[in-house]
């Protein structure tokens, strides 16, 4: 038995059964491509003792293009997927399917794109290719993937019609289950070999050519459309021999349809994927009382046996609920009740009855986005079932208030085993929870009889997020697929969680309530707030208190208490002997950190033992005592949106929402970031006003726009708060005003950033700096006060500022704030940059990525108006075409503004030529000139206010676009250099006026850290486990070479002033502008504090040279390249010594390392002496630096 | 001419023993080290403590960020391995030492017993024949008293001894009080050899900046006086083998050391400065130096000039510093 996660099972036997993979990174399917190229560069062996060929593509689409051609050749191959990620692999799979070719997909299914993009799981990306000619193979559990991979590999070669497995993203992709592995031994009996033979030899050769892929005309293409069908009608059969061999081979015996229940049973649910599970138990708990219940699990989906389907289900049923986990907006039905109905009247209609009366059925649709689905819900339908009418096309597990569809259920209800251990763990994202609780599902899977499972539910945020663990142990096989809603055992590993949710919701009485606490244990109880108080008491909950962040300060282990807590939780939760449990925590710590040396192993045993003597049992007495209430989730001063919908999300309360709450087209107000007060910093930086010289800096850099600077009157001070620091302002420009930096306390994530950039020293002690960081408990209420006092403070005259300076710039009004990126994020500052100097008339396009879930992932966005209501407006199409959805922006304004001057024209007689004239023939290249052209469209507006022709309600409504308007493409790396790479060359191909900013992490950051074509030679990435061994793409080149492309290049860590000259060029050129932005990353491996000196570093080493391209200098007979950092002045290694994913490699494989070094040193010298050719830069060539030194005192001396 | 010297019972060929520097690091510049002429090389350190902070630093960055954010549940490929710790080392050892004749010797450098007793086991079966213990503090814990750090050393090296069979010898800092009494303490406690002396980064401040910098600077050929003093005592005292390792340049800088009492001279900064072919500039200085003053071998003029021997034994000590003083007449 193995413990292990749904992406693992799947990728396990995917890898021994394939020779190539095609791989590309989509949440929640990355798990399996990650494993399959580490395998690969381990040289991990497939079933036939040959390591699989791993290829990463620029998109799915090349993964599916290139997975064609290699079925085509005849080896076998597979890919892993998801959502939008399985649409673009439809037009392949028409292909594949239609040549009849052996291929299988792992699908995690999760939800497309629609009024909004989720991550999560459900069946409406697999549905979307009912029609390619697939089967379809379902899982719904950890177990069934195993067992349904294999038999899909084995499927495929013996029917060749190409198989998708699929099991729901995240609920069974990402839980972790202990499970029978399939060894080798028992895949090789289960794969036909002579399956394989006939599929290589089908393989293009040039030794017994072919030709496949022909154009047909209207003479035969339809006959030949046709002469596959023999091959569907019997791949049901095929696929129902290999299950009975496969349940030879390993005792577990599957069908097409399976079904559960009272044989004699009247109501029966038909369903797929994991709700089965959740609803087996239910049918499970139901029987065993004497409900006349079943249900029927459909495993083959695609080619549907609909005989065999109806044959599967009872007679005796009378009423069938048939469900989905997928909407058709605008069909009869959703597909799999369709087919159900089809089925039964095809059955009834050949007269095959059998039934005692023809069941009724219903169509329901449940657990979109991985919504829960929980045997309340089940229970639900089966009680609908029982009305004479049930309720037809129905919804479970929401309110639908609007069209009424969903069903009652009794939320009471649960059919959780007393025996079952249901433990939950509410941590932080820093501190480790997840990763212990993994540990103690392989200690209690693996080292126990036990059988366990564990699902994870993580925060929408990347800075302090929150994850709850939620982990079952028990003696039986664990089919709960749905969140634990009765925990016996309950841990709250930060104490702010308890102000700020109702964690104690979810606990049974008697339950045993571990928290960590920075208090005594005399004074734990009193720490408690009210409500927490009051439940403890009635629920009467046994309770435990660490200090484990002392602890952790103690014995060196920081803020990483999860080892901490594990141990408090095996001493605790009985669900081992504590001696046992404590022995096997510390075989764990020695199989997990063995490799990383004896410090790491004593710490992490000094943990273990530190734990259990700090943890104290606090008595509970018999009454509340706490003063401490729980604050309102935002301010009373909140709109009322933020107030009804958005504050309930932050509170964890979404699932309560009705349909009636929700915006009914995905449109949501901005400006919301602000009322999510998240206080999760642990320390802020405070303003040393004598010290500072004002420069700008810090609120420049600050990924979060929580350190912000205004210079104002010194009127503005009335009614100041006493603390409020002010100091008198530096520079021509200020010297009559006051200036103050003050930092958002509640809103600021405490990375350092601002400190570590602030160049201002303290004379007397020189440690200190302008900005220092303080302990946000002792700063937070009077900084709070001040922040607001700030606020109110009027913004400068955007007209009188010098903006293409750090400093000018700063004092710009942030329109993108307070965002969930990680804490020191890298991109962010730009975005914020962009939103300072544009943001009240630009409109952006965002692509899928990080800045498309920092900036619009629920509940608040970071995008933000100012006082007049102006702000960005912002929408997220897709990953791959967002240059395009850019375009489409800037043609339409183009466009409406052509309409509009047409239309001022037409309409001059009532609106005054003089003022048309003003308005057509408007200079807007400054604010003042923009600010000039507003107040002229407002006297328009005015003019016309009352005019009823359509010609004046047309101009109107498009008369905003003569103001100037300013379209950013925002988006990744992944997107710029791979997946979207040809979209945006097509824009910046096409002269149109947009500005596209490539947030350059150099690898898919979003999802974890994948290697793209902007990863760097030499970097370790997932899907380049070995070390990427070619150079990066030179995006700005190949842009360049367009010759009417705006290009930058900049690093604002590097050169802060280039940066915002880059930012007001490029928008200010009449035509396409592309900026590359060094954007530091979490997943570089780095101190995001220091980060912005990795960035110099990285521009110093001549790695990152920074430079603007400006077509409009050739009119000034000047080169339109100008580079804006010397040749490289540091060796690359002291450059890739300070991130983890270069030294990964230096400490792994040194040659290796080493090699690719050189090669990309002397890239850098070649780069370098090619773009000073193209810049006219006339000076001897500069020669590569000498090789960087190692860590090593005498090599110290040798430099 | 016999150049041959015995080095913590090594027999050399000639007193010039490559230090610990990044020569060692490839195969190539050792075998390089060997053809010019070195009659030893000590292996670059392994960093007792750069291995441990290594591992903390990989652990602390494998688990950055990681299971925080439901899309981005780790930010770096599955088994990825561990830093290679002092394997990485010990193999690139047993190599050296395949492809050269020459002695080698393992270097160890830290600042506490750790896992030292290990390491320097490892180095003995990968073949080194010696062991250079660098013992790298600065005694700046004021709670930390001058017997204490001696004490560690002591320890330090009697672990060592425990471990292995092969020589060890301790590479010293200049900073104690007694270093005679000391030298003995040592020597009692099993030391080979000493190595005479270590220099440690020294800090500067950067005035624009406002911070302390720090870098290594190469030893200057006038440094090599401090060890010429303490050997030329030391050599009167001890029976264990004597290293000089500051600002040792020339054919002269050796002749004076071999004359105080070294037993070897340790190149370095030479080396990397002037290259590895400077050893051979030294050994024919050497040769040519003492036929015109008809020396026949090193071990004739090997301590000729200790502080017992020399003809003026109090000028090594302190009479000669207040001599300097009494004849130093300020610039006008």
């Amino acid at each position: 038995m193995i413990t292990i996660d749904g992406n693992e099972a799947a990728a396990r036997v995917a890898y021994r059964a394939s020779e190539v993979i095609a791989i590309y990174p989509i949440t929640p399917s990355s798990g399996m491509g990650e494993l399959s190229d580490a395998w690969a560069a381990q040289g991990m062996k497939n079933l036939w003792g040959t390591t699989p060929r791993v290829v990463e593509m620029q998109s799915e689409g090349g993964a599916a293009g290139a997975l064609h051609g290699s079925v085509q050749i005849g080896a076998l191959t597979t890919t892993f997927t998801a959502s939008q990620g399985l649409l673009l692999m439809i037009p392949n799979m028409f292909k594949i399917a239609g040549e009849l070719t052996p291929a299988v997909f792992h699908v995690s299914a999760r939800s497309i794109a629609a009024h909004a993009l989720s991550i999560f799981g459900d069946h409406s990306d697999v549905m979307a290719t009912r029609s390619t000619g697939w089967a379809l193979l379902a899982s719904g559990s950890v177990q069934e993937v195993t067992d349904m991979a294999a038999i899909a590999h084995a499927a495929t070669l013996e029917s060749r019609i190409p198989f998708i497995h699929f099991f729901d993203g995240f609920r069974t992709s990402h839980e972790v289950s202990k499970i029978e592995a399939l060894t080798d031994d028992q895949l090789r009996q289960l794969i036909n070999n002579q399956s394989v033979l006939d599929h290589r030899a089908r393989g293009l050769s040039p030794d017994h050519p072919v030709l496949r892929g022909s154009a047909q005309n209207p003479d035969v293409f339809f006959q030949a459309r046709e002469a596959c069908n023999s091959f569907y009608a019997t791949c049901p059969q095929t696929v129902q021999q290999v299950m009975d061999r496969f349940a030879e081979i390993t005792g577990r015996s599957y069908h097409l349809f399976d079904y559960v229940g009272d044989p004699k049973a009247e109501r029966v649910i038909v369903m797929m994927g994991s709700g089965a599970e959740a609803a087996h138990e239910t049918v499970n708990h139901l029987v065993a009382q004497g409900e006349k219940i079943g249900l029927l699990k459909v495993r083959l989906y695609r080619p549907l046996d609909g005989e065999a389907l109806i044959k599967a289900l009872p007679k005796s049923a009378v009423k069938v609920a048939v469900l989905d986990r997928t909407k058709e907006p605008g069909a009869l039905g959703e597909p799999l009740y369709q087919d159900v109905v089809t089925a039964m009247s095809e059955h009834f209609d050949a007269g095959r009855n059998g039934f005692a009366k023809r069941p009724m059925v219903v169509g329901g649709r449940y657990g979109l986005s991985s919504k829960e689905f929980s045997p309340a819900m089940v229970k639900g339908i089966y009680d609908e079932l029982t009305k004479d009418q049930p309720k037809n096309h129905f919804t479970v597990g929401i309110v639908d208030d609007v069209t009424h569809t969903s069903i009652d259920y009794d939320t009471d209800f649960s059919t959780e085993p007393k025996d079952v251990v249901r433990a939950v763990f509410y941590g932080l994202g820093s501190d480790g929870t997840v990763g212990a609780n993994k540990n103690s599902i392989k200690i209690i899977g693996e080292e126990t009889d036990n059988f366990a499972q564990g699902y994870f539910v993580y925060d929408s945020k990347k800075a302090g997020s929150v994850t709850t663990s939620h982990l079952r142990f028990g003696p039986r096989p664990i089919q709960s697929s749905y969140l634990i809603s009765r925990a016996n055992f309950a841990a709250v590993h930060h104490e702010q969680f308890l102000k700020k949710y109702d964690i104690l919701d979810i606990v049974e009485p008697g339950a045993t309530l571990l928290l960590n606490i920075g208090a005594e244990p005399d004074e734990v109880w009193d720490r408690l707030p009210k409500e927490v108080q009051q439940s403890i008491i009635d629920k009467k909950l046994k309770l435990y208190a660490i200090d484990a962040y002392a602890v952790g300060r103690k014995i060196g282990l920081g803020g990483r208490i999860n080892t901490l807590m594990q141990s408090c939780f095996f001493a605790i939760s009985g669900v081992l002997p504590r001696d046992e449990a404590i022995t096997h925590i510390k075989t764990a710590i020695m199989k997990s950190y063995g490799g990383k040396g004896d410090k790491v192993v004593k710490m992490n045993f000094l943990a273990v033992d530190s734990a259990l003597e700090n943890l104290h049992e606090i008595p509970v007495p018999d009454r509340v005592s706490s003063s401490v209430e729980r604050p309102a989730v935002v301010s009373d001063r909140a709109p009322t949106f933020v107030k009804s919908l958005t504050a309930k999300i932050i509170a964890n309360e979404g699932d309560r929402l009705p349909v009636s709450a929700m915006p009914v087209d995905g449109t949501f107000p901005t400006a919301t970031a602000k009322w999510e007060k998240r206080s999760i910093a642990n320390e802020i930086p405070i303003w040393d006003a004598d010290v500072c010289i004002q420069c700008g800096k810090c609120a420049m850099v600050c990924p979060h726009a929580s350190i912000r600077m205004k210079a104002y009157s010194e009127e503005c001070l009335a009614g100041a708060p006493a603390q409020f620091k002010s100091a008198a302002g530096k520079g021509k420009e200020y010297k009559d005003l006051k200036f103050t930096i003050q930092v958002a306390p509640q809103d600021c994530t405490g990375c350092g950033i601002c400190v570590d950039i602030c160049p201002a020293k303290n004379k007397e002690q020189p440690k200190f700096k302008a900005i220092n960081m303080k302990p946000l408990e002792e700063h937070l209420e009077p900084e709070r006060d001040s922040f607001d006092f700030f606020l109110d403070i009027p913004e400068f005259d955007r007209t009188a500022l010098k903006i293409d300076s750090v400093k000018g710039s700063q004092f710009l009004e942030p329109l993108f704030e307070y965002s969930g990126a990680c804490a020191g994020c890298g991109e962010t500052p730009y975005v914020k940059l962009m939103s300072q100097l544009f943001g009240d008339r630009s409109v952006i396009a965002n692509a899928t990525g990080c800045s498309s879930i920092y900036g619009g992932n629920l509940p608040t966005t970071p995008w933000t108006t100012n006082r007049d209501g102006r702000g960005p407006a912002w929408s997220n199409s897709l990953f791959e075409d967002n240059a395009e959805f850019g375009l489409g922006f800037r043609v339409a304004i183009d466009k409406q503004k052509e309409f509009a001057a047409e239309l001022l024209q037409h309409l001059s007689g009532q609106i005054g030529g003089d003022l048309v004239e003003a308005i057509l023939s408007a200079d807007q290249s400054n604010e003042a000139g923009i600010i000039a052209q507003r107040e002229r469209v407002a006297k328009v507006k005015v003019a016309l206010d009352s005019d009823e022709s359509v010609a004046a309600k047309n101009l109107l409504s498009v008369i905003d676009t003569l103001v100037k308007r300013s379209v950013w493409i925002v988006g990744g790396d992944g997107w710029a250099y791979d997946i979207g790479f040809g979209g945006l060359d097509h824009v910046l191909a096409s002269g149109a006026n947009v500005n596209v900013l490539v947030l350059d992490t150099e690898v898919y950051s979003n999802t974890g850290g994948q290697c793209s074509k902007a990863t760097p030679r030499g970097a370790v990435a997932k899907f380049a486990a070995a070390g990427k061994p070619s150079g990066k793409k030179d995006l700005g080149l190949m842009a360049m070479s367009y010759g009417n492309v705006y290009v930058a290049k900049v690093a604002m860590g590097a050169n802060d002033n280039q940066c915002v000259k880059a930012f007001i060029e490029a928008e200010s050129y009449d035509g396409p502008s592309l900026i590359i932005a060094y954007s530091h990353c979490i997943a570089h491996g780095i101190n995001m504090t220091t980060a912005m000196n990795n960035q110099q570093a990285a521009v110093k080493s001549g790695y990152w040279p920074l430079f603007r391209y400006d077509p409009r200098r050739v009119a000034e007979s000047q080169r339109p390249l100008q580079l804006d950092s010397p040749a490289a002045r540091m060796p690359l290694g002291e450059f890739t010594r300070l991130e983890n994913r270069f030294a990964v490699l230096e400490r792994t494989d040194a040659d290796r390392a080493t090699s690719l070094r050189r090669e990309q040193q002397q890239q850098i010298a070649e780069q370098r002496a090619f773009y000073e050719e193209i810049a006219g830069v006339s000076k001897p060539k500069p020669e590569a630096p000498a090789e960087p030194s190692t860590d090593n005192k005498e090599t110290a001396s040798a430099n | 001419m016999d150049l041959s010297t015995t080095y913590l019972g090594l027999e050399l060929k000639n007193p010039l023993v490559a230090g610990a520097s990044p020569l060692s690091r490839s195969l190539d510049t050792c075998k390089e080290l060997e053809d010019a002429g070195a009659s030893a090389i000590v292996m670059y350190s392994l960093f007792q403590e750069q291995i441990e902070n290594e591992a903390v630093v990989h652990d602390h960055y494998m688990d950055y960020g990681t299971d925080s954010f439901a899309e981005a549940l780790s930010y770096m490929p599955h088994h990825v391995g561990f830093p290679r710790g002092p394997e990485e080392y010990i193999e690139h050892l047993a190599k050296v030492k395949q492809s050269v004749d020459i002695p080698v010797i393992g270097s160890l450098n830290g600042t506490s017993v750790g896992g030292w007793v290990e390491h320097a086991r490892m180095m003995q079966e990968a073949g080194a024949n010696a062991i250079e213990l660098n013992i790298y503090l600065i005694a700046a814990d004021a709670e930390t008293s001058g017997r204490d750090i001696e004490n560690r050393h002591i320890e330090i090296l009697e672990a060592v001894k425990k471990a292995v069979t092969i020589p060890v010898s301790l590479k010293l800092g200049p900073y104690f009080s007694a270093l005679a009494h000391f030298a003995e303490q040592l020597e009692d406690a099993g030391a080979d050899g000493l190595v005479l002396f270590n220099r440690f980064y020294q800090p500067d401040i950067d005035l624009e900046e406002l911070e302390i910098v720090s870098d290594l600077r190469f030893s200057a050929p006038h440094e090599m006086r401090l060890p010429l003093r303490w050997i030329a005592i030391l050599d009167a005292h001890l029976d264990a083998s004597l290293a000089a390792t500051t600002g040792v340049y020339t054919s002269f800088d050796v002749l004076k050391m071999m004359m105080a009492g070294a037993d070897a001279t340790m190149l370095c900064a030479t080396l990397l400065r002037n290259g590895i072919h400077s050893i051979q500039f030294i050994l024919e200085g050497m040769r040519e130096w003492m036929e015109d003053h008809e020396y026949h071998s090193v071990r004739q003029l090997q301590g000729s000039m200790n502080q017992v021997t020399c003809p003026n034994p109090a000028a090594f000590e302190r009479g000669n510093y207040m001599r300097e003083l009494n004849t130093f007449r300020p610039f006008v």
